[in-house]
């Protein structure tokens, strides 16, 4: 019973394997991909671990406070930035091993040529929110 | 009736519905619905039987889900059996709904969520909230768990063992929400014990009412923690430690000592201690043995250290320490804490900070960087340095 974050890059992540990026692929290959998405979702959701899933559009803004009185400080989107998050999915798991097995399912998501796009995921433990009654 | 105690009756009613033929998935469902009507109803309207209206309704609720059952599947020759019409449901039916939701073909997650539906009577958005996720999410995770025990038998023979890890999870999972889940969990486990006579059901019966006296001052007004030996005692509720207290004493007599005895042994000399100064520490320095000898657990063994620094000095509880793996996250913060005692500051304050980077929990990140920065000021003035400057 732990909850994990599974992050996707748009930067940042180590090459993946099979490399080609998605506006190159074939047209049923871009709909296979989202297919392979929303069924691992709803698949994980049958199996009572999904929490939750979001995508995030690659153009940000950087914000900062910029003193009493004064409106916040906007800047960016910065292309050199190294890492840019392109989305999650997190989930309710009993064990790391368990959290492990599901992000290489969902890195396992089909690419260019139908094959699996071997991409690497970072896998992060949420902190809960409780701390242990029993010390 | 209060809310607790309309839920209480959950098992006896499924149990009694589970007799009368009813598979425990239908029975399930058909009691929660009985129970949601039952909280519409009874303010209004109080059944002299409390049972014996829960039973009528939810035999109906069963009969109805049925039926249309049967009727999608056109087979009209399940319904025509007639029930025993007087509700009896004993303590061993109650026991045996425990050990089906907790039974080890159950993954944890799934165990924890069917007791609290099944035995709890909570209902499947109660749960999805206590655990911060989607109702969607648990609803599966309660039906999966329900299909995954379809083929058990009601009466099949259980282990009280597997019950107790359930419910040491949930009380584990403090105050969520609106949910208590220390206080659902202690509801539970008192039930349990009223079903079974079993000492490890009484040893975390008391962990659990000796845990929960010391709530209130367990943290401060903003969620923080405050360390055991910083709490306020006065603030612990005596009311419970005499019950846990007692409760622990009959159970130790009986001379068939397990974990959850052990534990409360520990925080029973905790809640004797007028203060840390007068704690008994060799005495649980002997209790964590014990508790070492009975579950071999690594956060005993990092326990065990921190009470052996307070028996006979900071250097015995790092020597204690120098033999363990160091792998829990746990460790970091216990060395952290014997090196402070052990006037090493500077050591310390690495090791707080390292602590806080492996804790698992925010509270206890956040008492983790607390202690660094308070040491990391110490040692600033020590040598002259300020943080500006």
């Amino acid at each position: 019973m732990a909850k994990y974050l599974l992050l996707k890059h748009y930067r940042g992540a180590p090459a993946a394997v099979n490399d080609v990026p998605m506006d190159q692929w074939a047209p049923d290959e871009v709909a296979a991909h989202i297919k392979y998405m929303g069924d691992f979702a709803t698949r994980l959701e049958s199996t009572g671990e999904y929490v939750d899933g979001q995508a995030l559009s690659p153009e940000g803004t950087w914000v900062r406070y910029d003193g009493e009185g004064r409106p916040p400080v906007t800047d960016g989107p910065f292309a050199e930035t190294k890492d840019l998050i392109a989305g999650w999915m997190v989930i309710d798991v009993d064990s790391y091993e368990r959290a492990v097995e599901l992000a290489g399912e969902l890195s396992a998501a089909p690419g260019a040529n139908g094959e699996p796009i071997h991409e690497w995921l970072e896998l992060r433990p949420f902190l809960s929110h409780n701390h242990t009654a029993v010390e | 009736m209060d809310d607790a105690a309309l839920r209480g009756l959950t098992p006896a009613t499924i149990a009694i519905l589970v007799r009368r033929g009813a598979d425990f998935a239908a029975a399930e469902d058909a009691v929660q619905d009985a129970l949601l009507d039952a909280m519409r109803a009874w303010p209004d309207n109080p059944p002299r039987d409390p049972l014996a209206w829960l039973v009528a309704v939810a035999w109906r609720r069963y009969l109805d889900a049925v039926r249309a059952d049967v009727a999608r599947r056109r087979r009209e020759d399940l319904v025509d059996a007639d029930p025993e019409p007087t509700p009896v449901a004993g303590v061993d039916d109650t026991l045996q709904l425990y050990f089906l939701c907790a039974h080890p073909s159950l993954t944890p997650a799934s165990a924890v969520a069917l007791t609290l539906r099944a035995v709890g009577g909570l209902t499947t958005r109660q749960i999805a909230q206590a655990y911060l996720v989607p109702e969607a999410t648990m609803a599966q995770r309660i039906s999966r768990a329900k299909r995954t025990v379809s083929g058990v038998r009601f009466d099949e023979p259980g282990d009280v063992a597997t019950v107790l890890r359930v419910l040491y999870l949930v009380f584990n999972e403090g105050y969520s929400g609106e949910l208590d889940l220390a206080a659902e969990a202690i509801r539970l486990t008192r039930q349990l014990s009223g079903a079974i006579d079993h000492p490890e059901v009484s040893g975390l019966l008391a962990l659990m009412l000796l845990h929960h006296a010391r709530r209130a001052a367990r943290t401060r007004p903003d969620g923080s923690l405050v360390p055991l030996a910083e709490q306020d005692r006065g603030r612990w509720d005596t009311r419970l430690i005499a019950e846990g207290v007692e409760i622990l004493q009959k159970a130790l007599a009986r001379d068939r000592l397990g974990e959850y005895q052990a534990q409360a042994a520990i925080a029973a000399l905790h809640a004797d201690a007028p203060t840390t100064e007068e704690t008994d520490w060799v005495q649980i320095v002997e209790w964590y043995d014990e508790l070492v000898r009975l579950t071999d657990s690594p956060v005993a063994r990092l326990n065990r250290a921190v009470a052996v620094g307070e028996a006979d000095g900071a250097p015995a509880g790092l020597a204690a320490l120098a033999v363990l793996d160091p792998s829990p996250p746990r460790y970091a913060a216990v060395a952290a804490y014997l090196h402070e005692r052990a006037g090493d500051l500077d050591r310390a304050a690495g090791l707080y900070a390292e602590a806080a980077r492996r804790a698992t929990s925010t509270p206890e990140r956040d008492h983790l960087t607390s202690q660094a920065a308070r040491l990391n000021a110490v040692l600033r003035q020590g040598s002259g340095d300020t943080r500006n400057g």
